[in-house]
């Protein structure tokens, strides 16, 4: 069964995007940890699925929607760029908003029951050649932004103060590693749905920096964790018929208890 | 003096809408100099670092550093913040702190070249953090923090230092140990600093010159032209008594801060 199915075209195409979805997402990760934006991520993934919705419910293409209602999130944090309490309970205050959204798209879209659960939990194996394309570019896009902008981007995430007075732009990096993130996330949406996100843009990340203290070292090491977790997934989804996104969640979160343990006992 | 100084201030003001920080506010600093900035919370201190930095623009007046506006020369200017906690688990050592200090402004930067690893090595030498330069900068204590910071600003070879309340939250032996790594910079390599501070007393022995902005006004001169009773009183427009008590600069009689904005 599974040797058969390791055959089959869609294993493939779920496979490549797993691999796309997770190089991005792991080496995001890193600045999204390293500025304390987590609940962020979360805020402009539910609101992905708010343009989602949007974008059902006027018989757009939902990954349209998608790209866009993060963006816009994104942007908004970005521009905003909040500290402290206050960066809290705004991106909470947002976020529930944009569910309540989500829900009335989804409650005036008819046949929401199949799409719903994608989009919250992720289809993985619905990946068509057309969309692991449009993944492709979209990673193309993070990746290399990421790598002209990596060193100010770091400055600016891990020394503000400093990073300003040495002439970083550090609002408008701000500003783009949220776009960054936005379209890293809704990348991710495609693997493992709207409400699971955070197991490839935090959980990797978060255990690569109980690991090492290298901040390169920390970016390769989020990204293979990520890799692990969503082709190992898959694999294991041949095997068992499970939800896949269930298998991801549970090898990501293992190794971030094990990275975790080991950080204790040093 | 006969090199050009290298921070020139003619007649620099900073107003916020209605309330002005300072104005007419010109001094020089020459190479070498150790310049302390003091006054009260909200009397333009930081105000005035960011102005030399670039960051804000005059009211009015104009400050130059080495003849050009600072935001076209920042490059290389040397800034030491007051000390923050990192988080414990910051993927980030002590020499990648350093390194910033270097590099972190270059978009698509590749590998450390040999010779800026040299650099970053003779920084962590220099105020002897070699030790912990691989630890993680959040297990740290503050002081050795602000040892790496010193570090970070000078690795760049800086022209000017500019420092903020570098020694809030630190014992007294780093504040010491800072200071004289501050101190030991201008003197080998002449670069004027830039001190920032709410207490004069730790910068005591090496400070050349103060400059004392309170209530929209300023003085500036030596230690005993400016810590006096005569000045300080001028200056708050009330009696303001300064002692020396064991060779320590006190202020008596500091109008309540939040009392004095208005």
């Amino acid at each position: 069964m599974f040797w058969q199915l390791l055959q089959e075209h869609f294993v493939h195409t779920a496979l490549l995007a797993g691999a796309v979805v997770s190089v991005v997402a792991g080496a995001i990760g890193v600045f999204v940890v390293a500025r304390g934006v987590s609940f962020a991520v979360h805020a402009i993934s539910e609101l992905g699925f708010t343009g989602a919705a949007g974008a059902l419910v006027i018989g757009l293409d939902p990954v349209i929607g998608m790209v866009s209602g993060s963006l816009v999130v994104g942007a908004i944090l970005g521009v905003l760029s909040l500290r402290g309490s206050e960066r809290d309970s705004a991106t909470g205050a947002v976020l529930a908003f944009g569910l309540g959204l989500g829900v009335l798209f989804l409650s005036l879209y008819q046949g929401y029951a199949t799409e719903a659960t994608n989009l919250l939990f992720g289809s993985i194996v619905g990946v068509s050649d057309n969309q692991l394309r449009s993944l492709v570019a979209v990673a193309a896009i993070v990746a290399v932004a990421l790598a002209v902008i990596y060193r100010p981007l770091l400055f600016s995430s891990v020394d503000p103060e400093v990073a300003e007075a040495r002439g970083v732009p550090v609002r408008a990096l701000s500003v783009a590693m949220f776009l960054l993130l936005a379209l890293a996330t809704a990348a991710t949406i495609q693997v493992v749905g709207v409400l699971l996100v955070l197991t490839l843009v935090i959980t990797p990340a978060a255990a690569a920096q109980r690991l090492t203290a290298r901040p390169g070292a920390a970016i390769l090491l989020s990204i293979a964790i990520a890799l692990a977790s969503t082709e190992g997934g898959i694999l294991l989804s041949l095997e068992k018929d499970w939800p896949t996104s269930f298998f991801i969640t549970t090898i990501s979160f293992t190794i971030y208890v094990v990275a975790r343990l080991r950080a204790a006992r040093r | 003096m006969s090199t050009p100084p290298v921070v020139s201030a003619e007649g620099l003001a900073l107003r916020f809408g209605e309330r002005e920080l300072f104005g007419g506010l010109s001094f020089q600093l020459g190479r070498g100099e150790f310049l302390a900035v003091l006054g009260p919370n909200g009397s333009g201190k930081t105000s005035l670092v960011r102005l030399l930095l670039g960051l804000t623009q005059p009211s009015a007046g104009r400050v130059t550093i080495e003849g050009r506006e600072p935001s076209t020369n920042r490059a290389c200017v040397g800034y030491v913040p007051q000390q923050r906690a990192f988080e414990r688990d910051l993927p980030l050592r002590g020499r990648d702190l350093v390194r910033l200090g270097l590099d972190g402004h270059r978009y698509a930067a590749g590998r450390l070249a040999a010779s800026d690893r040299a650099r970053i090595d003779a920084a962590l030498v220099a105020v002897g953090a070699s030790a912990y330069a691989d630890a993680p900068v959040g297990v740290l204590s503050g002081g050795e923090q602000q040892r790496l910071r010193v570090a970070q600003a000078l690795v760049c070879d800086p022209r000017l230092l500019l420092v903020d309340e570098p020694l809030l939250s630190l014992d007294l032996a780093y504040q010491r140990i800072v200071v004289g790594l501050i101190d030991r910079r201008r003197r080998d390599a002449g670069t004027p600093v830039v001190f920032v501070t709410h207490d004069v007393n730790p910068i005591l022995p090496v400070v050349d010159r103060v400059l004392y902005l309170a209530g929209g006004t300023w003085a500036i001169g030596s230690v005993d032209e400016v810590m006096s009773t005569e000045t300080l009183s001028r200056l708050y427009g009330t009696e303001v008594d300064v002692l020396r008590v064991r060779g320590r600069v006190v202020v008596v009689g500091v109008p309540d801060e939040h009392h004095h904005e208005h």
